[in-house]
């Protein structure tokens, strides 16, 4: 027999039917090809953190390669002049070797940090977005309680991160963390001395503490995420209300190609973001700060900004400490308990625990797919607003020193404003914000009854002026028309109901004749209804 | 262009021949999504008459965008290459490194996500999708079955029936469970106590102050109105290793001094509580107008080092505690509570400045816990 020749047109459908003989792919894999994904732009906000966090990945295993997590004494021996023969811990020396002698190693140095400053940011954010739009409600509330978790397992991970470079400032926030240890009641001293392998800061904290940083909470992380994500396919995405939208279906496009080249393009964006970040704006120059001495500390020694709500509550906090005998011996409480290890307890048992209080307090045991927008869940929209300021104040509080130096005012001012602030903000932005979802709801209403202000004002024969309204629906013969409010944004001005001649395409030349090519009678309303004029009505009387 | 059928009910995927030749590809990719309960309800290209400027105009623009990337990732590679690098002092093109392969990895990533959503949001086809959910609540039936065999292990297994069984096995696996948590914890854990590193310091009675240096300090090398940090005179005073011992050693103006000393005769020497009888109980801790506190915050452990000359305050940088130095150190501000513990000093037989207590600070140093006495 002749050995037929091989050809490479064949090999991908030879390939594909060898799999499925093996795995039985095909309906699975349509299915996931077939997936449809909602848009709209809140929802790329959770895909920024997994993108930051896969760039973290990549620039941490970048890392890993040169750094030593070592508190043995070696003097400098680099490039950089300043420090050179000074005697560092390893780890501090080997993060200035990565800074200075390793070829890109600050580059890559920096993106991590700004990519885990992101990675925070979007966190936050995207924490914020599904708040304000009840996405957390049932089914959801788990993926929501696994969203909180991954909050701080990034804070802790990010706080390990930057303690591990050993410079000045790294240490000194360890050195507020053993304090912070050793504020805990009964088992304080043991937990510090265990953590550090005795009297801080021992030898031994760093190499812990990078086996947590790049192993075990890498993992808890990896781990939640794909929980994340896996009941996020599982349940599939929520919705904005919308035309033809329900709790029983989702309408988007399909995941490939349109959603998948979309989200591929947007991860490419992120990443670029961080690489300019990385390469253009410096961050953490540690050898500014030099190695970590026990007495040496400088101004605005401030932590990375999602700690530092934390900074400013234990600034915020007053010096009440507990002091009480017990079985004839003197025990305390340290101030530094309450704000640090009382508060974080806190923040993260009441959004733990939220979905389930307010679907209690509503009564509410169904299942929602369908978003709601802020404004229509004032009380909520209040609550969160609290929370927001809540935050904001300790964050402000926890760089008043900055602010009090570089805007001349006291510095106890400030800490007085904080700690007056963060009982009376919150409860005024509670009812601000509560007050402007009715004002934007009562507006909603008006519009779809009394239609969108044109801004043209018409006079009438007897003189009295009054402005020209197009209704949304047939307006009834007072001219009034009872839209129903579909829970989604209404058309407030003339060009969102098309008002407007759509805008010439080009930047410099028009590329093409409005019209030519762009006839599509199908959308997005079929049949397009005709334009006409809108003007100020026939001249009566004249 | 296609548009959908919308609402056909129930689908019925046996009607369909995926054989039958009058059936194009696409009615076979909206077959497919049907059974995978989605609906295409839209689809239409983007550009309806095929060539026209704008669609060549908008595929130029994009291929555009590839080309740049691969010319500023080319410029990443030689710049990542061939650029000087290592640190040099001054203003030199090395300085330039980073932000060049910054520059030129951003632009390369940047024009791919910028080309590659392009592609997806102005010439892939316009569609729109419904996919029916299919969450909730499984069917009463199923729960039915799935709980019937769940209880039916329990039965298997006889846990109710075998008491003993029971028990035995929760009382034998109770240890395992602890089994696995005592290497990490016996591994780990330190007895603070013993030896009592929370109240021991680097001092003791003729410790020398030290500079950074490990040169020991005399009363002339500060002068008056003017503060030294100071360290143990020990081996590895100087170190971390000693990260509860510096000390900040302030040489005050004769009348603060008088008045500090007036101060010190209704305190208990580092106690927070007033003398009760009033006489003079902390015996000589100042050498003339000398006076040494710990450098370490009470508060959280920052050196509290910022030290205010005109209003004789030190400040805590990290947390804005304020210590009122004519006060033995009372916190006037701020978040701390307790005093900074005072180093008892005087000056040796060779006219250096050291520790005249036994017992160093003879009270814990630093931030508070629980079984502080």
């Amino acid at each position: 027999m002749r050995q037929r020749k091989p050809s490479l047109g064949v090999l991908p459908g030879a390939t594909a039917n060898g799999l499925d003989d093996r795995l039985t792919l095909a309906a699975p894999l349509r299915r996931l090809f077939n997936k449809v994904f909602p848009d709209h732009w809140s929802f790329l906000l959770g895909e920024i953190a997994l993108y930051s966090f896969i760039v973290l990945l990549l620039t941490g295993t970048f890392l890993a390669l040169f750094f030593e997590p070592s508190m043995a004494e070696v003097p400098y021996q680099g490039s950089y002049a300043p420090l050179r023969d000074i005697t560092m811990s390893k780890a501090y020396a080997s993060s200035l070797h990565i800074s200075f002698d390793v070829r890109g190693g600050l580059f890559i140095r920096q993106m991590h940090h700004w990519a885990a400053l992101l990675f925070m940011a979007a966190i936050v954010v995207h924490m914020m977005r599904t708040f304000f739009t009840g996405a957390f409600r049932k089914p959801r509330e788990l993926n929501w309680m696994v969203g909180v978790l991954l909050f701080w397992m990034g804070f802790l991970e990010g706080f390990c991160g930057y303690s591990l470079p050993d410079d000045a400032l790294s240490g000194t926030g360890l050195r507020i963390a053993s304090a912070i240890v050793l504020s805990i009641p009964i088992i304080g001293t043991w937990l510090s001395t265990s953590l550090f392998g005795g009297e801080f800061p021992g030898t031994v904290i760093l190499d812990r503490l990078y086996i947590v940083h790049v192993l075990l909470v890498p993992g808890v992380i990896l781990a939640l995420i794909a929980v994340h994500l896996g009941l996020l396919v599982k349940q599939m995405h929520t919705q904005w209300p919308g035309p033809g939208r329900t709790e029983q279906n989702v309408v988007g496009i399909r995941m490939f190609p349109g959603f998948a080249l979309k989200s591929g393009g947007f991860f490419m964006i992120v990443f670029a973001t961080i690489a300019l970040l990385g390469g253009l704006f410096q961050i953490n120059p540690i050898w500014i700060f030099g190695p970590y001495k026990a007495a040496v500390v400088s101004a605005a020694s401030q932590p990375d900004w999602y700690v530092m709500f934390l900074d400013g509550s234990t600034r915020l906090m007053p010096n009440w400490e507990l002091r009480f005998h017990l079985l004839g011996h003197a025990y305390m409480i340290p101030a530094i308990f309450w704000p640090t290890v009382v508060l974080p307890g806190i923040l993260t048992i009441l959004p733990l625990v939220y979905p389930f209080i307010e679907a209690r307090r509503l009564k509410d045991k169904q299942a929602h797919h369908l978003l709601q927008r802020p404004r229509d869940v004032p009380a909520r929209s209040g609550l969160g607003a609290m929370a927001v300021a809540f935050y904001l104040v300790l964050l402000i509080s926890g760089g008043n020193d900055v602010i009090a130096d570089k805007f001349r005012v006291s510095l106890n001012a400030m800490t007085w404003a904080g700690r007056i602030g963060l009982l009376i903000v919150p409860p005024l932005a509670f009812f601000v914000v509560y007050r402007i979802c009715l004002g934007l709801q009562q507006h909603d209403r008006e519009v779809l009854s009394h239609g969108i202000e044109t801004g043209i004002i018409r006079r009438t024969p007897d003189g009295r002026f009054y402005e020209v309204h197009q209704p949304l629906g047939e307006p009834d013969e007072h001219g009034h028309a009872e839209l129903p409010y579909a829970g989604w944004t209404v058309p407030k001005k003339m060009n969102r109901v098309g008002g407007l001649i759509p805008a010439v395409r080009g930047f410099f030349f028009p590329v093409e004749a409005p019209g030519e090519g762009e006839d599509r009678p199908e959308a997005p309303v079929s049949p397009a209804p005709g334009r006409r004029e809108i003007g100020s009505g026939p001249r009566s009387g004249g | 262009m296609r548009t959908g059928s919308h609402g056909t009910g129930r689908h019925d995927p046996n009607k369909f021949d995926v054989d039958d030749p009058a059936l194009d590809r696409f009615d076979l990719v909206r077959e497919g999504a049907r059974r995978d309960g989605v609906e295409i309800v839209h689809y239409a290209p983007r550009f309806p008459v095929p060539g026209t400027r704008r669609e060549r105009r908008t595929v130029r623009t994009i291929a555009g965008l590839f080309l740049f990337t691969g010319l500023v990732a080319t410029a990443f590679l030689v710049a990542y290459i061939w650029w000087p690098f290592t640190y040099k002092p001054g203003a030199n093109l090395n300085k330039w490194y980073t932000p060049v392969l910054g520059i030129t990895l951003g632009l390369t990533l940047l024009s791919i996500g910028v080309a590659v959503v392009a592609w997806a949001k102005q010439l892939l086809p316009e569609e729109v999708a419904v996919q029916q959910r299919h969450g909730g609540a499984s069917p009463r039936d199923e729960r039915r079955l799935t709980t019937a065999t769940m209880v039916n292990m329990a039965d298997e297994l006889g846990i109710k029936r075998r008491p003993l069984l029971r028990r035995a096995a929760l009382l034998g696996l109770l240890p395992v469970g602890a089994v696995a948590a005592a290497p990490l914890i016996g591994g780990l854990i330190k007895d603070p106590h013993h030896p009592d590193v929370f109240v021991t310091t680097g001092w003791r009675k003729n410790v020398r102050l030290v500079f950074e240096d490990m040169t020991p300090v005399r009363p002339e090398d500060v002068s008056v109105g003017g503060q030294i940090t100071a360290f143990p005179g020990i081996p590895g005073g100087n170190t971390n290793q000693y990260a509860d011992s510096p000390i900040l050693l302030i040489h005050l103006r004769s009348a603060d001094a008088a008045k500090l000393r007036d101060n010190l005769r209704h305190i208990v020497r580092n106690n927070d509580v007033p003398h009760p009888s009033g006489t003079p109980a902390i015996g000589p801790a100042m050498w003339g107008d000398f006076v040494a506190y710990s450098k370490i915050c009470t508060h959280a452990g920052c050196p509290a080092s910022l030290f205010e000359q005109q209003t004789n305050r030190l400040l805590c940088p990290c947390h804005q505690s304020q210590f009122n130095i004519l006060d033995n150190a009372f916190p006037i501000f701020g978040p701390a509570t307790r005093r900074l513990p005072m180093l008892p000093i005087t000056v040796d037989d060779e006219g250096y400045l050291a520790c005249s207590s036994d017992d160093g600070f003879g009270v814990p140093i630093g931030p508070g816990f629980w079984e502080r006495p």
